[in-house]
This record gives structure tokens, C-alpha cells and sequence, in this order.
């Protein structure tokens, strides 16, 4: 069975995802992990599907008008991924260069694996919002290390432990 | 429980993110100080001329001090009310019925974000005026409020309690 990694961007417009699915559908693509989102105005939707080769979905894909595509065979997921502390990292402040690689570099220096990432830049103020599993027991040293990193960009950090709402 | 009558309040501009005092801790007061009577009254008379505006904290008006103000008066997610009152050096001393709810911050205008907040506590303050010491006891609506309040006051945002990567929405879309 064929993996696929696809990305799809390009500017929104009302109908999209579903010109998207319906043009994988048509050639038998199984949507499995995928996400969407809308960056300043820009559609952006990443997926996983299996069943077509490459050359099918970027065929099938040519469709869609005004988007531009990229669709790559993966290898499937070597094990269930996920183990380690879930945390989430706030990251508020005045916009400027270079926060994301130094907030990112201190979760990677400590081990941890970001699992989710957002950020939003309205008007002055820039936040991030990340996910992370960390090895267990990390999380205080990251937090002081967050700290003289943020103190540095002049921005407001706080490392929090994740807690799943199980019902 | 009654709340002292406040003088006449003035309406003071709103500071928004990324402005320090917002992350700063602010500093506990005297409640007996006219000043802070006054300022009490400022922040109800500015959440009263904003709309949507159910709490309002020193900090939000570049005042790093533990003051605040709610009213959730007919807000449809409310349960207890209280009405509209001031509290200084509030603190909560028991927080139980953890829920998440969406919230927004008037110093946050273009974001709002999911938090994980207590559905019941109880409070512990000082009344801006008299003195007076108060225990509250509230639930759903206000007590979120009252806690995102007393965050202001400790120099917190709702942006540093937000559930995930994935829990905080733009108000306005920039096309
Ligand atoms: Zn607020």
C-alpha cells in the first residue's frame, strides 16, 4: 500500500478542502492523519493518505486551480510515537526576529519533541503556543532555561504541564 | 453580602499586549488609600462603557497594583452573581470543578483562547474603601471571571494558560 505525505496551499476560497477530498476520493486516496488550518488569508492543509501511487494523486490534484501541491511518497510510521511528559510552552511578546528558533532550540536541547505548533502575529503582539513531550523529569530545567531565553528576546514564556481531560 | 457604594468613576484607556505592566506583578495595596477608592471606581466605570467587558484589572489601565473589578450580571453563563464589585489583594484559597471555556481579554482584543479554569471557588480580598475583609464564595461564569482577574493582578494573560497549540482563534481574519 502507497503512503503519501501531500501538502495543498494556497489563497482560501470557499470550497476548497472539499475540491481537495473529492479530487483524492476520485482516485481511491484514504484520507488517514490530515490537518488544515488558514495562515493570514492562506489555505493549508497537510495530509497523510494511502492507496494511489504519487503520480495518480499529483494528477488528480492538477485540477484544482490556484493551489500549489506537493505530494511525496513516506514510509509508514515506525511505532506509535508519543512516549515522555506532555507540556505546552506560551510564548507572548513584542514581535521580533528569531523567537520560534530560540524557543524551539531550548524544548530541543532538553530532549523534548515538539508535537504541535502555532503562532500568531496580530497587530504588535506575537504569541506562540507549542506542545512538547519531554523525557520525564525535564520539565523544571527547561522551564529556567525558557526563562533566560525569553528574558533575552524580551517576551513572556511559561512551561505548564499538559493534562488530558479524560471523561 | 453588599458591596460599599464607589464614588464616580472616570474612564481610563485600556493598555494592550505586549505592554510590560501586563506581566508584571502587581504590588498588593492599601484598600483604605482614597487613591485606590478612586481607581477602583475608574476600572467599573471603564468596564461599564465596554461592551462585552465582564471583569477589568488595575494592570489592563497601566496600574501595576492587585485591583479589579467584575460583573457578570445577566451573562447567560453565569450562575451566582454578586452584582458589580471591586476586590484588592484577592486571593483564591480553594478551586475545585476544573472545566475549560473559551475566554478573551480586552487586552488581548484580536485573540481569544480555551482555559482551563475552576467552576467553583472561594476567595479571599479586601474591599477598595473600607477594608473590609470578604470571603467569596462563586461559581461557573464569575469564578472564571474573578480568576482571570486575579491573573491580571499577578501579571498573567489567559495566553499563558491556553490548553494547546491549537487553543487560541482569531478574532478578526486579515485578508
Ligand atoms: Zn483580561
Amino acid at each position: 500500500m502507497h503512503e503519501l505525505a501531500i501538502t495543498v496551499i494556497g489563497p482560501d476560497r470557499t470550497g476548497i478542502v472539499a475540491d481537495v477530498a473529492e479530487a483524492l476520493a476520485g482516485v481511491g486516496a484514504n484520507l488517514t492523519d490530515s490537518t488544515m488550518t488558514r495562515l493570514r488569508g492562506h489555505f493549508a492543509m497537510t495530509l497523510i493518505c494511502t492507496g494511489p501511487t504519487a503520480a495518480e494523486a499529483e494528477k488528480a490534484l492538477e485540477s484544482l486551480a490556484g493551489v500549489t501541491t506537493a505530494v511525496r511518497q513516506v514510509s509508514p510510521e515506525a511505532s506509535g510515537g508519543g512516549d515522555g511528559e506532555a507540556w505546552v510552552v506560551s510564548v507572548h511578546g513584542a514581535d521580533r526576529l528569531g523567537i520560534v528558533a530560540a524557543v524551539t532550540r531550548e524544548v530541543a536541547g532538553a530532549g523534548g519533541n515538539i508535537t504541535d505548533l502555532s503562532t500568531r502575529l496580530v497587530g504588535s503582539l506575537y504569541v506562540l503556543i507549542a506542545e512538547a513531550d519531554l523525557p520525564a523529569g525535564a520539565g523544571d530545567e527547561l522551564a529556567q532555561h525558557l526563562a533566560v531565553a525569553a528574558s533575552e528576546l524580551g517576551v513572556e514564556v511559561t512551561l505548564r504541564r499538559a493534562e488530558p481531560e479524560i471523561l | 453580602m453588599t458591596f460599599p457604594e464607589l464614588p464616580e468613576g472616570r474612564v481610563l484607556p485600556v493598555v494592550t499586549a505586549p505592554a510590560t505592566v501586563l506581566s508584571t506583578v502587581g504590588d498588593e495595596v492599601d484598600p483604605t488609600d482614597p487613591a485606590v477608592l478612586q481607581l477602583a471606581a475608574d476600572l467599573v466605570a471603564t468596564m461599564k462603557v465596554s461592551a462585552g467587558c465582564v471583569g477589568l484589572a488595575a494592570p489592563q489601565v497601566g496600574v501595576g497594583v492587585q485591583v479589579f473589578c467584575v460583573n457578570v450580571v445577566g451573562h447567560p453563563k453565569a450562575a451566582t452573581v454578586h452584582g458589580t464589585f471591586a476586590l484588592c489583594n484577592a486571593k483564591i484559597i480553594e478551586a475545585s470543578r476544573w472545566k475549560a471555556g473559551r475566554e478573551g481579554c480586552m487586552s488581548v482584543p484580536d485573540l481569544t483562547g480555551d482555559v482551563k479554569r475552576a467552576g467553583r471557588i472561594v476567595v479571599e480580598a479586601v474591599l477598595p474603601g473600607t477594608g473590609e475583609a470578604v470571603t467569596i464564595t462563586t461559581d461557573a461564569f464569575e469564578a472564571r471571571a474573578l480568576q482571570h482577574e486575579i491573573d491580571h493582578c499577578a501579571g498573567n494573560l489567559f495566553l499563558d494558560k491556553v490548553a494547546g497549540a491549537h487553543a487560541i482563534y482569531q478574532r478578526k481574519v486579515y485578508l
